[in-house]
């Protein structure tokens, strides 16, 4: 294919159209973020103004559920990391009766429903008499993250093969030298991909946060109970933006880290 | 003569899979020795053994008198080039040549030192800086033979290490290998499944067939004198006669072995038997007939520049009594 081979203009219509249903509302909300009118979403804005950004930075309501986000999402990240790679190593060397079954049940819970997820969550809570805190939502928030990271380590151990490893013991090297130079090398940027995106996703999750959640809001939920009472709604807008960075960076990271990934690590075939 | 690696009555079963099934054999110190067999038939089990990675069911192996018994392969004077050869794909040449010297603590200036002689060893110099994605197949081959020479060991095990390149340069390598081997006095071991290539580097080859030893013994004796019908077959191709062929053959009524190659076609009063030529397989160096005698089909190879009969015709053969190899195997 040639890139002076140009598609039918139909298709290039079609393809414009498509992007614009897909991104023209993410624009519509950093324009509100600017808006004068702070009651109803009225297009177009009436004024611009940059005012809501002072606003939201002083409301001192924001800040908390920000922070339980930012930290829900480390922590479960953070668990995710360790628990995914240790599972996607078991997975990649071992051979056991069963393997596929269990491997099946490891990513099934991105599969479900986040309602189903929440719901079973939230009864179990009741039924072992946890009380609702952060590590409640952490955990319900694990479920996902812990997939994605398996998911992201296990395809990577699979390219790994165990021929390298094997090599780095013949020549000497005992577990922690291959795990810290072959290892860990080859699998750093599909950890840090899985890491950022199950960060991003756990950043913005509402459904299985609201069973587990208990009386605190992280972000996302406190961005749903604005919505509902008209005042100062663009400083939603303002917060939308935040959680789109802090979400958005990251995966674009973790899509250039892993592109860039799977040129090294094919240079081994 | 001292024993690089000693087999006593080595096992290694899979569940029921009797991988490496009792064998014995010596590796002697400086050989180049060949483990020879078609797939599945426990040649790099035993490999593996040797390196460390698989631990015997029953048996002791031995590498220069000490038991390997409980020794993991990091602490073995043993190393390898693997079949995919297995560099390391975020290091250059340099440094994964350099990699078993790191690990064991050498200052980078003394390894990085020492990987460029090895890279000259096998002529690579210059290349240290380039990643093993940016090398032929060849050259990675390359590279992981001076990876597993750097640590200097006193056996290199060779994993099929010539199955991934092409003809040509399988045939450079097979040269340059022996006259490697030759220079640095080291024991090679290395497992294939061609025959060929056994027989043409290794100064002892030992057959493997389901798990077992069929034959050990050097390139010419398990060639001109295989031990049983399976090694008459696998090594060279050989006609296999059943016993009741033999003696209408002139020999005892045993199974025996008659070369393809050792075969004439002739129409004269010489001829000992007669056959009709059912197949011809041109191979450029010569011929390839097939003929059927005695409700047996017997090869016969064809020089170059001999007429070669037709398909339906009948013709004599003949053989010089010695050819005829009588096989121990009853």
């Amino acid at each position: 294919m040639h890139s002076d081979a140009r598609p039918p203009l139909g298709l290039t219509l079609a393809a414009i159209g498509g992007l614009l249903f897909l991104h023209l509302p993410i624009v519509l909300i950093f324009l509100y973020a600017f808006t004068t009118e702070d009651r109803s979403y009225q297009f177009p804005p009436p004024d611009l103004t940059t005012k809501w950004f002072g606003v939201a930075w002083n409301r001192a309501d924001i800040w908390p559920p920000l922070y339980l986000s930012l930290r829900v999402a480390a922590i479960s990240s953070g668990l995710a990391l360790v628990l995914g790679t240790l599972c996607a190593a078991a997975m990649a060397r071992a051979r056991f009766f069963g393997r596929d079954t269990v491997s099946l049940l490891v990513v099934l819970p991105i599969a479900l429903p986040g309602i189903i997820t929440g719901m079973s969550l939230r009864s179990a809570f009741a039924i072992a008499d946890i009380p609702f805190s952060t590590w409640t939502i952490v955990l319900g928030h694990a479920t996902f993250c812990i997939v994605i990271v398996y998911n992201n380590a296990v395809a990577r151990f699979r390219r790994l093969g165990s021929s390298m490893l094997e090599a780095s013991a013949d020549l000497g090297a005992n577990s922690f030298q291959t795990f810290r130079h072959v290892i860990l090398p080859n699998l750093g940027s599909a950890l840090l991909a899985g890491g950022m995106l199950a960060f991003a996703l756990s950043f913005d999750e509402v459904i299985v946060t609201t069973f587990t959640a208990g009386q605190q809001s992280t972000l996302p939920i406190w961005m749903l109970n604005e919505l509902v009472r008209p005042r100062q709604r663009p400083v939603t807008n303002v917060v939308a933006i935040v959680v789109f960075m802090a979400t958005f960076l990251p995966i674009l990271a973790a899509y250039y880290l892993t592109r860039g990934g799977e040129e090294t690590a094919g240079g081994g075939k | 003569m001292n024993a690089a690696v000693e087999f006593l009555s080595v096992s290694r079963h899979f569940g029921q899979v009797r991988a490496v099934d009792r064998v014995d054999m010596t590796i002697a110190e400086g050989s180049f020795f060949a483990m020879l067999g078609p797939s599945g038939s426990g040649k790099t089990t035993c490999l593996r053994l040797i390196s460390g990675f698989e631990k015997p069911s029953g048996g002791a192996i031995r590498i220069f008198g000490e038991d390997m018994g409980e020794v993991p392969p990091n602490r073995r004077h043993v190393n390898t080039v693997f079949q995919d050869y297995a560099l390391f794909p975020h290091m250059n040449v340099r440094d994964n040549v350099a990699y078993g010297l790191m690990v064991k603590g050498v200052d980078r200036r003394a390894r990085h030192g020492k990987a460029e002689e090895m890279l000259a060893l096998v002529k690579l110099d210059g290349f240290g800086d380039r990643k093993p994605a940016q090398l032929s197949g060849g050259q990675r081959q390359r590279v992981a033979l001076a990876r597993a020479l750097v640590n200097e060991p006193r056996v290199l095990l060779l994993d099929e290490p010539l199955g991934a390149l092409d003809l040509k340069l399988r045939e450079a390598m097979q040269d340059e290998l022996k006259a490697l081997q030759q220079r640095l006095g080291i024991t090679f071991v290395f497992v294939t499944h061609d025959q060929g290539e056994a027989l043409s580097m290794a100064d002892r080859v030992a057959v493997f067939n389901e798990g077992r030893i069929a034959q050990i013994g050097t390139p010419a004796e398990v060639y001109d004198r295989p031990a049983t019908r399976f090694v008459a077959d696998f090594v060279g191709s050989s006609n296999v006669l059943p016993p009741a062929l033999t003696q209408a053959f002139g020999g005892p009524a045993r199974w025996a072995s008659l070369r393809p190659e050792a075969i004439r076609l002739s129409t004269g009063p010489e001829a000992r038997a007669k056959g009709r030529v059912t197949a011809l397989r041109y191979l450029g160096a010569g011929t390839r007939v097939a003929l059927e005698t005695g409700g047996q089909e017997i090869a016969v190879l064809v020089p170059a520049g001999v007429p070669v009969p037709e398909v339906g015709a009948t013709s004599g053969l003949t053989w010089d009594a010695s050819a005829l190899h009588v096989m121990e195997e009853a």
